[in-house]
């Protein structure tokens, strides 16, 4: 389907795409910076946040409430996964903190199936976000278009806590060099627990926000996951920048392949992780020796 | 001599002991459960004798219960389950479609194990294999993907044990890898597409331009080109086919390649959770505004999970929809009885659980034995049994069910005389006119032992 029109129409697409994998792997890139822990239980968390925006949204009939209450739940579970399991696995080798963040998605996946089943279930997109809007070049489901803006709007709440606040000084310290933060006196574990409090919250931010344009089903943390790996492995492990760059690398590599054949589109996600772990290991804006 | 007749003294008075054990050891077979004397017959081949040694008789499900197949994989289940039960009691709707049954299975009582097999090939020959191994079963079953019933097919000939595919659309289940232990009950691609092309063909004109959605695999690519063979015959072209991987969970990148394509039809060949996903994102993108909708391999609880606005006028083949209990007596036995015991009406996998487990029973009550390459003699005499959709039977060079296709379309919801009466039936197309040659995909049935 070469032409002008689908070209931009890719285009735009995987702008939308890609603001919406950033989201997500900033979220497991601010945790594996900070931590050091690589969160395989981010698909998870991901999912976990569509479910608790749903049974807000039930028991309200508000998407912002929703949201908001949604992100809470997931601040407050990954605060609670954190001094309750990780904090016993920072000191522990890598293959342990990645059994049990494994384990953790298990478990998350297997409580929802058990509290809600295999079946999909959907929040409706607020009224008002509701139907479809001709940008002249294209037609887009407006929905996609206001979550777009809300991923960039939260990649840049993001963005100025990590980079404006005492707090986000704090993270970029313990990611440069979390001992040396401990002997200035400044309590990491408090840090990390936050940070890992943030890291599922925006992850069960995006799942929330998402939930309206795909159904939620208790495996759909699993693709995610995937792909917020590689998302995270071409923009630099642990680099919030590189996350926003790699998220959009890969909205559009998925976007622009289908219109060229789309059988290859997820092929080509992963030849061009491939291409850029051999040419540059530590990612686009990752540095050498912090992973 | 003396010796002789001694000898032949004794000889004769053994003789009439002999005839004598013998008279009521005939007398007494009736009395003895079925198969208990048969085992001794036969040699021992994959579970059998040992699987049905004792007084039961076991059965291996595997199906999706997790994943983008889950919720057409319990529906299934809950066939098979019903029929179970059916046949330890001696239901009469099993009974009607298979005369032999009494209670159980050869006078065994049915037992079952299920395992999650999240659609993946893999998945499925494991629990497969565990069944055969540790449960010694019987018979395996189940599937929702093609790719699990083609990987099925190969364990079931390699362990000489029968298979009995539950949802498979690919016309390479009983084409190109069929298998001499596999029996399909359900429709498939080429009769799928032969059934509703003329349908739609009528209904929306001729000359009309194609888009195609299809998942990335054996049931996809075999339903696709099935589907532009038939309606090409009516002028229709191929605009676009947009393969998308199985379980992908955004459809935007191929949804905006169709919205952009200038296509008049829309043939969605997804199933599952892929089908309600892909289908309801369509619709953001305003597709379904301006593209008629057609489903070739309707998915079990499509319309109630998408909703009747956007499945109003859409056509669709199926296998079973639970209103043709008003044209077939074992149909409406069946949904009765589904209903009292889940609550809802069978969706057409648990039509296919159904009747799968039944016409195993037929063929193994009428095989008068457990030993599978009799049972596979019994499946390939092509009886016509009774069955939900009317009468059926299998073709023995290919091991596919002759049955009917039912054409539907979506019904509006000012038009619903119930929660559940989604589709109007149109059609209930015949398969014996819909099929291809048995051996047109490249079947050849393997050997029997």
């Amino acid at each position: 389907m070469l032409s002008w029109p689908n070209f931009v129409s890719q285009v735009f697409n995987g702008l939308a795409l890609g603001a919406l994998l950033s989201l997500i792997s900033s979220g497991l890139t601010i945790i594996y910076g900070t931590l050091g822990v690589l969160n395989l239980a981010h698909g998870a968390m991901f999912m976990m946040g569509g479910y608790a925006g749903y049974v807000v949204f039930q028991a309200t009939g508000s998407f912002a409430l929703a949201v908001l209450g949604g992100s809470v739940v997931m601040v407050v579970i990954g605060v609670a996964i954190e001094r309750v399991i990780i904090r016993h696995f920072y000191n522990r080798p890598d293959e342990d903190q990645i059994l049990v963040t494994f384990g953790i998605g298990i478990v998350l996946v297997e409580l929802v199936r058990l509290g809600f089943g295999s079946a999909t279930v959907q929040i409706p997109a607020p009224d008002w976000a509701m139907g479809v809007t001709s940008l002249g070049f294209l037609i887009y489901p407006t929905y996609r278009i206001v979550v777009t803006g809300i991923a960039a709007v939260a990649l840049l709440a993001l963005y100025l806590v990590l980079y404006r606040t005492r707090l986000g000084m704090i993270v970029r310290a313990g990611i440069e060099d979390s001992g040396m933060v401990d002997m200035l006196g400044i309590n990491v574990n408090m840090v990390f627990m936050l940070v890992f409090g943030i890291g599922a919250m925006a992850a069960g931010f995006a799942g929330i926000i998402n939930a309206p344009v795909v159904a939620l089903t208790p495996d759909s943390g699993e693709t995610i996951l995937v792909e917020t790996f590689v998302v995270v492995v071409i923009g630099g492990v642990g680099s919030f920048p590189g996350a926003v760059l790699g998220g959009v690398i890969a909205g559009e590599i998925l976007s622009i392949t289908s219109m060229i054949d789309p059988s290859y589109s997820q092929v080509m996600l992963f030849a061009v992780m491939t291409l850029v772990l051999v040419l540059r290991p530590q990612g686009l804006l990752g540095q050498r020796g912090r992973a | 001599m003396s010796q002789k007749v001694r000898f032949g003294y004794h000889t004769s008075r053994r003789g009439a002991l002999k005839m004598g054990a013998g008279l009521l050891g005939t007398a007494m077979v009736p009395l003895l459960p079925r198969g208990a004397h048969a085992a001794e017959n036969y040699p021992a081949i994959g579970t059998y004798p040992a699987g049905t040694a004792g007084d039961t008789v076991f059965i291996g499900i595997t199906v999706p219960r997790t994943g983008t197949y889950a919720v057409p994989g319990e529906d299934l289940l809950k066939g098979y389950q019903l029929a179970i039960d059916h046949l330890n009691s001696g239901d009469p709707l099993i009974r009607a479609i298979s005369p032999l049954t009494t209670k159980g299975v050869l006078g065994k009582k049915v037992i079952s194990g299920v395992a999650d097999s999240a659609a993946k090939p893999n998945d499925a020959v494991q629990n497969g294999s565990r069944f055969i191994s540790e449960n010694k079963a019987s018979v395996i079953t189940g599937s929702v993907s093609s790719a699990e019933a083609v990987a099925l097919n190969k364990l079931g000939d390699r362990e000489r044990v029968i298979y009995l595919p539950g949802i498979s659309g690919s016309n390479d289940t009983t084409g190109k890898d069929c298998a001499r232990y596999s029996f399909r009950e359900c429709f498939y691609g080429q009769t799928a597409a032969a059934a509703i092309a003329p349908v739609i063909t009528k209904n929306l004109g001729k000359n009309k331009k194609v888009a195609y959605l299809t998942p990335d695999y054996t049931y996809g690519h075999t339903v696709h080109q099935s589907m532009e063979e038939y309606v090409k015959q009516a002028g229709w072209t191929t605009i676009t086919n947009q393969v998308c991987p199985l379980g992908a969970p955004d459809y935007s990148s191929y949804l905006l390649n169709i919205a952009n394509s200038g296509a008049d039809v829309f043939v969605n060949i997804n199933f599952g959770n892929d089908a309600v996903q892909s289908i309801k994102q369509a619709q953001q993108f305003g597709i379904l505004a301006k593209q008629t909708l057609v489903v070739p391999y309707v998915t079990p609880f499509l319309a109630r999970d998408v909703g009747p606005d956007l499945m109003a006028g859409v056509f669709a083949a199926t296998d079973f929809w639970w209103t043709l209990q008003d044209r077939y007596p074992l149909a409406k036995q069946f949904v009765t009885a589904f209903q009292a015991k889940y609550g809802y009406r069978p969706e057409w996998g648990a039509d296919t659980g159904y009747m799968q487990i039944a016409m195993w029973a037929d063929a193994v009550e009428r095989a008068k034995t457990f030993y599978p390459p009799e049972i596979i003699k019994a499946y390939e005499a092509g009886v016509t049994l009774q069955s939900t959709v009317g009468d059926v039977h299998f073709r023995p060079e290919d091991h596919q069910l002759v049955r009917p296709v039912i054409i539907m379309r979506g019904k509006k919801k000012a038009e619903m005389t119930s929660a559940d009466d989604y589709y109007e039936v149109l059609e209930v197309v015949p398969g014996a006119g819909l099929m291809q040659k048995p051996d047109a995909f490249g079947c050849k049935l393997g050997s029997v032992t």
